[in-house]
């Protein structure tokens, strides 16, 4: 049912659980840049304030501490919510994704574009769980079409792989153009 | 009309072509797969549209950008799950609907509805353009910063409840374009002594990673699941037909839309909700609403699909993103030395004709591809959502690794995409984070260069626009905190309201 009744309601948004440790987390971020504001930014001699180029960090550094303090405010004095930790733990289990796109990263300057990607697919769609055949056939062709739409047609700038150097010559200027 | 004729010269080429059928039926397929929003795939496409010419990126940008809402409506009514943000209030009554057996009919109208409210939107702005030719030469660098800071302010206050948390995130967007070597007097800016913080952040890299890995990042954290859609039987042709009986409501939402889509820092939502309020005040049956009614549902529709064409306005005229799609598209403009602004109606109006000519094309071929692609769709939607984050996070590789080759933009990337999952799970609003980043810059250049003929602080709006434009800024402050007084008088209570309609954030 659309029980939104004001303009306003559409826009409000609820706390969730974790709400208050992001808060936390934000507010000592702005203190760091706050103890470090002067340090960081340099005031020129002459000019107008607008025009100064410390004028643009403290405005932003000093708006962003006052919003983060209202907002744990705000967060304090709500309701405590259950399944902070579960929450927070689910924030922490991201971690492992970021390291498996990074060794992603890693791995095609390496082993080259089009064998990474295959590799990277397969490999990770085992780590999710996927045990069938077909899947991991899809996660392949997948592989391939990304290379050859981005890479062999768009020509996105993804380098060649240090083991093409050990392919014969003609082959491996076909792949360093292509894959 | 010489110029318009002109600007359809511009679209006769064979990549433009390839670029209209890639947009709009890749945007159809991305909206509709729940999970996929126009955001993430404009982020990832974003570095590999800057080998083309402008008309032709611009192209596929933009035909992904309209036609994702046309997609986003079919998994909204079979499933009751909105393929993207805005098909949010598109389940309230299409939804219903199909519960009701009248699946065919809520999708016919969903898309007849999406149609007339694209067109309607292109149809305006074309008629409009002269008079912005005429309006954007006035505006100069104060009246930039202003409108800049009223963006601003609008994207900090549409998010009401949580403007502390808007406030916080859009000055932390400020903060982020301020990181790196100033390019005026040369002085450093928070770079502790890291090469690798010189040269500041890219708006891109963070923007994949706020809007593309970490929706990769939520995929995989988040337990795997598949959605099934029932198949639709029967032509939708004919029951597009019946919209022409809704024509006023079909009308009044476009009208919203392409009001809403102007204002930099409103958009879809506001132009959804207000043509939908307006639809319910206005009908003969407005308890249906919410039950499956066709008139909310073309009202959401009608007003959403409204919205692209009207939100390149401030973009275009002025160089200033609205939102965080058109902030998107802003970097493909400077990459290719095409700057937006009050020079590019005076001196390249043939190209913005030629960017409507294409929106109206993207549109046609859209619903000519879903007429006949209903039921395939349906097929394509049920990918495992786990498996859908693998495909985002080796598609996000090529957006950040193409931009420079660098492993620290990756690992920049990946720092923002978690920080993304985690606004996103908190259902706290990313837009102004990136809103923060784009008019950060934009007004710290303008107010610099307007600071040279200022003398006294009244000099800043002794201009009419300008006078305008602080007036309209005043305004939407006392506005908000008049609503805020009246609300705590009137002493609306939350309980029955509906809290889930907002986790839109995680689409």
């Amino acid at each position: 049912m659309m029980n939104a009744r004001t303009l306003q309601d559409l826009f409000k948004r609820y706390r969730r659980p974790g709400d208050l440790v992001f808060s936390v987390f934000f507010l000592l971020f702005c203190v760091f840049m706050l103890s470090n504001l002067e340090d960081q930014t340099t005031w020129v001699k002459g000019g107008k304030l607008m025009a100064q180029p410390a004028f643009w960090p403290y405005l932003s550094v000093i708006s962003m501490a006052v919003f983060a303090t209202l907002h744990l405010i705000s967060g304090l004095v709500s309701p405590v919510i259950a399944g902070r930790w579960t929450e927070v733990a689910f924030w922490l289990r991201s971690i492992e994704y970021a390291v498996w796109f990074l060794a992603y990263v890693l791995i095609v300057p390496i082993l080259g574009y089009l064998p990474g990607t295959i590799l990277f697919t397969i490999i990770l769609c085992l780590r999710l769980g996927y045990r069938q055949r077909r899947t991991l056939i899809n996660a392949a062709l997948f592989a391939i079409v990304v290379v050859v739409l981005f890479k062999s047609m768009l020509q996105v700038k993804v380098p060649g792989g240090q083991i093409y150097e050990y392919l014969p010559t003609t082959l491996r200027s076909f792949m360093l153009t292509y894959f | 009309m010489e110029t318009l004729f002109s600007g359809v010269e511009l679209l006769l080429r064979w990549d433009v072509a390839l670029a209209l059928i890639v947009g709009s039926v890749g945007g159809v397929i991305i909206g509709a797969i729940p999970g996929v929003g126009a955001a993430v795939a404009i982020a990832i496409l974003l570095p590999a549209t800057f080998s083309l010419d402008p008309i032709v990126g611009l192209t596929v940008l933009l035909g992904i950008y309209g036609s994702s809402m046309y997609g986003g409506s079919l998994p909204a009514i079979l499933i009751n799950t909105p393929g993207t943000a805005v098909n949010a209030l598109t389940t309230y009554d299409g939804y219903p609907m199909t519960k009701r057996g009248e699946a065919r009919r809520a999708l016919a109208l969903a898309y007849s509805a999406s149609f007339w409210g694209g067109v309607f939107g292109i149809l305006c702005l074309i008629f409009l353009s002269p008079l912005l030719a005429l309006v954007a030469p006035h505006f100069g660098s104060r009246e930039i910063f202003l409108a800049a800071l009223l963006g601003i302010i609008l994207v900090v206050l549409a998010h009401r409840g949580q403007v502390f948390a808007a406030g916080m995130l859009a000055s932390f967007g400020i903060l982020l374009h301020t990181v790196g070597l100033e390019p005026v007097k040369y002085t450093r800016r928070f770079t502790f002594d890291q090469t690798w913080l010189t040269g500041g952040f890219d708006l891109i890299v963070v923007v994949l990673g706020l809007f593309a890995l970490s929706q990769a990042f939520l995929l995989l954290v988040d337990k795997d699941s598949t959605p099934r859609a029932q198949t639709v039987e029967g032509s939708l042709f004919d029951g597009m037909k019946e919209l022409w009986l809704y024509k006023r409501v079909a009308t009044a939402a476009g009208s919203f839309g392409v009001v809403m889509g102007m204002i930099p820092g409103v958009g879809e939502f506001t132009a959804q909700f207000l043509s939908y309020t307006y639809a319910r005040k206005t009908s003969q049956e407005p308890e249906k609403f919410g039950d499956g009614a066709p008139e909310g549902l073309i009202a959401s529709e009608a007003a959403n699909n409204a919205v692209p064409a009207a939100a390149m306005i401030p973009l275009l005229a002025l160089g200033i993103p609205g939102e965080a799609l058109t902030a998107m598209m802003l970097s493909v403009f400077y990459v290719h030395n095409v700057i937006p602004g009050p020079q590019l109606f005076q001196n390249q109006l043939d190209f913005v004709y030629a960017l409507y000519i294409a929106m109206l094309l993207l549109n046609v071929i859209v619903m000519v591809f879903l007429l006949f692609s209903t039921n395939l769709l349906t097929k394509i939607i049920q990918i495992p959502t786990r498996f859908l984050g693998m495909v985002i996070l080796t598609l996000s590789f090529v957006g950040v690794y193409s931009l420079r080759n660098s492993i620290v933009d990756c690992a920049i990337a990946s720092a923002f995409g978690i920080l993304g999952l985690i606004l996103k799970r908190l259902n706290l609003p990313i837009v102004p984070i990136v809103l923060g980043m784009v008019l950060g810059g934009i007004m710290e250049v303008k107010l610099r260069t307007s600071m040279i003929r200022v003398k006294e602080p009244l000099d800043f709006v002794n201009r009419p626009i300008a006078a305008f434009l602080a007036l309209m800024i005043v305004l939407v402050i006392v506005m908000h905190v008049r609503t805020l007084i009246k609300e705590h008088r009137d002493k609306l209570t939350n309980a029955d309201q509906d809290h889930d309609l907002h986790d839109s954030q995680q689409r």
